[in-house]
This record gives structure tokens, sequence and C-alpha cells, in this order.
């Protein structure tokens, strides 16, 4: 509780030190408009543009709807691997055998290209939200399984010993000695994760489904749709940015206040 | 009786030996040190006493009420600030948190820290303020059986002293027992009761020096001339190496 409101105490002051990405984002909206100037609307629509497309976009309900269909696929999909990712990888940290053994795993599922997990997803599961949220899985799982599985590995024997020396209870041992310095490995996987399972959400849905933000990309496209298509890139990377920099970044930098 | 008592003691890493037939006691309200060159076995010693690691052939039986341990780099929570790493110990044992806390500001102060730094982490402190604060959370319990391993290394020679008055002071109110492993003769000459010393490959046990006058009545004088006279002592010179070559 005392931490949430020291998050919250803090936010002004975090968000007054946000001029500068703001500044660079204009920037980047700058060089846009130059790029529009050079090469025409059809293959790139101004800013203006877009950004009128997306105020009539966000005005008509099956736009949301379809919003809505990609966050529940990412976010079921985001939240299995969260739950699955960090226990399991826990467990394997624990436990040397297992973490020689899940490496080659890891590997073999972080090396795999997306695309070709889709393919397979399509045959296994057909066209539906069961595709898209088996590839959105497979895509974060390894990245939080292994920020958990290196958190555990790396715990320091010196405080181990120094707990066991003070005879800590073992609730105390977990969330004194263990969970904060697990929680700084964990924490930063899970917004690798994140942002992995909203590209591959968006992938997924493209290839695999008829609703979605996905499949509104692959229907603009094929109209030669462009502002619409920038525009439903705007509403991607605009929803990253408010959940990373604006929920997690504060929480991030509480979190490891006590790292160099 | 509280004591410590340790016997038959040998220990391996592997298949290398590391002690070798320890015996010793330590009385309550003792100062015993052991001394011996970097590398002699004396952490392991202190650590099969202090219970943390299994004691494999022989017996260690520890009959003191409670004990604490001071380690040689500090070894604090680096999450938690100078008085959440103060009162470990204390919350571990059970006390009240506001009552942990009020107790940990006061030794900390004691073993002077400011209270500037209490809201500070670990790595915004020198080595000596960790080491004060390690020496803090191991105090601040109030064990009958403290266990030193060089917590005074990194100190510098003011806080040195500061520190080891008050150990003196402790001793010398019989408070407390105090099992510390040093490789300063000087400083084992002014603190302890008795000094074991302890040659490697294996660490064994080759001399005894015992120490009569109470803590609190010596003086400079004192030590200077008992550590002349040590370093005369051919097991010492043997020991250390010190001979000249």
């Amino acid at each position: 509780m005392k931490f949430i409101i020291k998050i919250l105490k803090d936010f002004p002051a975090y968000l007054w030190s946000g001029w500068g990405a703001i500044a660079s984002i204009f920037l980047f909206i700058a060089f846009w408009d130059i790029g529009n100037q050079v090469y025409g609307a059809l293959v790139l629509p101004s800013p203006l543009e877009t950004f009128k497309t997306l105020t009539t976009m966000l005005q008509d309900e099956s736009v949301w709807k379809e919003i809505n269909i990609t966050l529940y696929r990412a976010s079921v999909g985001f939240g299995l691997s969260l739950i699955f990712g960090s226990l399991l990888g826990l467990l394997a940290g624990f436990f040397v055998t297992a973490s020689i053994m899940s490496r080659p795993i890891v590997t073999i599922l972080v090396g795999m290209p997306p695309i070709a997990w889709i393919v397979l997803a399509m045959i296994w599961f057909g066209m539906g939200d069961e595709t898209v949220i088996f590839t959105v899985i497979v895509a974060s799982f390894p990245i939080i399984f292994v920020g958990a599985l290196q958190g555990t590995r790396t715990l320091d024997d010196d405080l181990k010993e120094m707990a066991d020396s003070f005879k800590l209870p073992w609730h105390m041992k977990f969330f004194d000695v263990y969970f904060p310095h697990i929680f700084s490995y964990v924490f930063p996987a899970w917004v690798s994760g994140l942002g992995m399972a909203w590209k591959i959400v968006i992938m997924a849905e493209l290839l695999a489904t008829s609703d979605g933000m996905g499949a509104s990309l692959a229907v603009s496209r094929s109209q030669l749709d462009t502002p619409t298509t920038l525009a439903l890139v705007v509403i991607m990377i605009g929803s990253l940015m408010f959940i990373e920099y604006i929920i997690l970044e504060p929480i991030k930098r509480e979190v490891e206040l006590w790292r160099d | 009786m509280e004591r410590l008592e340790v016997k038959g003691l040998n220990h391996h890493f592997g298949f290398t030996e590391i002690l070798r037939d320890i015996n010793f006691t330590l009385e309550k309200g003792q100062m015993l040190s052991i001394v011996g060159p970097s590398g002699g076995g004396k952490t392991t010693l202190l650590h099969l006493c202090a219970g943390l690691l299994d004691v494999e052939e022989g017996k260690v039986t520890n009959t003191f009420a409670s004990n604490s341990f001071a380690f040689q780099e500090g070894r604090l929570l680096p999450w938690k600030n100078v008085i959440d790493n103060i009162a470990l110990g204390l919350l571990a044992k059970g006390e009240k948190t506001s009552i942990a806390i009020e107790k940990s500001k006061k030794i900390a102060l004691r073993f002077g820290l400011e209270e500037s730094d209490f809201e500070k982490f670990p790595k915004d402190l020198s080595g000596g303020m960790r080491q004060r604060v390690s020496f803090a959370r191991a105090l601040v319990v109030e064990p009958s059986l403290l266990f030193l391993d060089e917590p005074f290394s990194a100190l510098d020679i003011g806080l040195k002293k500061e520190l080891q008055t008050v150990l003196i002071e402790m001793i010398a109110n019989k408070e407390i027992s105090i099992l510390f492993i040093t490789h300063d003769l000087m400083e084992a000459i002014r603190l302890s009761d008795e000094i074991l010393l302890l040659k490697a490959d294996p660490g064994h046990i080759v001399k005894k020096f015992t120490y009569s006058l109470p803590q609190n009545e010596r003086d400079d004088k004192f030590v200077y001339g008992e550590s002349a006279k040590i370093l005369q002592d051919a097991e010492i010179i043997d020991t250390f190496e010190l001979e000249l070559k």
C-alpha cells in the first residue's frame, strides 16, 4: 500500500520528465510529414490525414469491437504466459537439472520464427481465437520463462547464508531475500513479453482470422487504404506506449530504486 | 552454564582437508580469537561453529541461548534501507515492527550512523558504513554469543577503535561472549581472553595464548608490548611465514 502511494506521489515528477520524449515524438512526426511531401499521399499519408482518419475510426463502434477482440486475445495469451512462464521459470531455476534441461527447449522456442508457429497453429486449431492465443503464448512464454529462471539461478548464496544465520522464517526469507531479487529479473521480462505479445497478436490475426485489428489491417491493405492502415498502426503503437510508459515504467523505477 | 564446545572437529571440501582435529571451549562472557593467515580455514571453522555448515566429523555443542553473525563483507540486503537491514534479525525473532525500527534507529546512532543515512540503500553507503550497519544488525538482537568474521577489516582506525570499545564494554559487563576470527594479531591481543593460533594446510591449532588482564584495563602499551612478545614466538613466525629470507 505504502508502495503504491509512493508511485502515485512520484508520478507527476515522472510525467514532467517526459518532455524530452514528447519532443522526440514530434520530431518523428515532422519527418513523417516530410516523407508525405516527398512521396505523396498514396504511399505515405500525412500525419494530419492519419489522425483525422483515426478520430473518425474511434467514433465507430465496430472499430472498438475489433480492438476489444484483439485486446482479449493478447491479454489471454500474455496472461497465460505470465502465469506459467513465471511459475515454471521459478521452479526450473530452483533445480539445476531442470534449468540445464530447459535451456535447449527455450532456444528452440525462441529460435523458431513466429510465422512458422502461426502456420502450424492454423493447421492445428483452424482459423480463430485459439490460433492467435497459441501464437502469442509461444512467443512471449520463453521470454518470461528465461527471466524467471535467471532470477532464481542468480540468487546470492551469501545472502542465503546471512538469512540462515538470523534464522529468518520462511515467509521472510521469501519476501525479503528471494522475492526482490527474482522480481528485478522477472519484471523486465514481463515488459518485453508484453511488447512481444502485442506485436504477435496483430501478425497472427492478419494471417489467421477474420476479425480483430490484424484482420482490419489485412482489409485496409487489400483496399490500398493507407490512411486506415497507418491509423491502425498508431492505435497499436499508442496503446503499447501508454502501457509501457504510463503504467509499467513508473512501477519499474520504484521497484529498482535500490539498484546501481 | 552457556558454552560453546568444539571437540575433534575435522572438515573436508571434496578431497581437500580444511580443518584437522580442532578442540576448544568458549565460556560465557569470554572472548576467544582465532588468528591465522588468510585461507587457513578460519571462516570455515566459524561457519561450522555457527551452524551455517554441517559438521561432518567431530562435535560442536552450542548451549548459548542466542547467537548472531557479523560477516566480513557486510552482506546487507541491497533492496532494503539501513534501518530495515538492521531490523531484519529483530523481525525474524518476531519483534513488533514499530519496536524493531525504534531499536534499530537507536543502535544505528550508537554506531556512528547519521539520521540522514537511515533511508539510504546499501549502494549509497561507503564500505565502512556498510560494515557498521552489518555490525549493528548483529548486535541489535542482543545475542549471548556473537560470531565475528573479520568485521573490522574495512574500517578506518578511528571507527575500528570505536566499535572495539563497544565490544570491550559488553565483555566487561559479561553481556556477551564472542568468537572472533582475524589475521590482525594486535586486534586479537586488545580484545581476547584467549587466542588460538590456526596454522594452514590443513587448519589445525598449534598454540594457545591466554591474557588475564581485563580488556578495559589494557592500554596501548600493553597491546604493543604483548604484540612485540608474540611476534618473537617461533610458532607465530612459522605460521605467518614471517622469517626474513
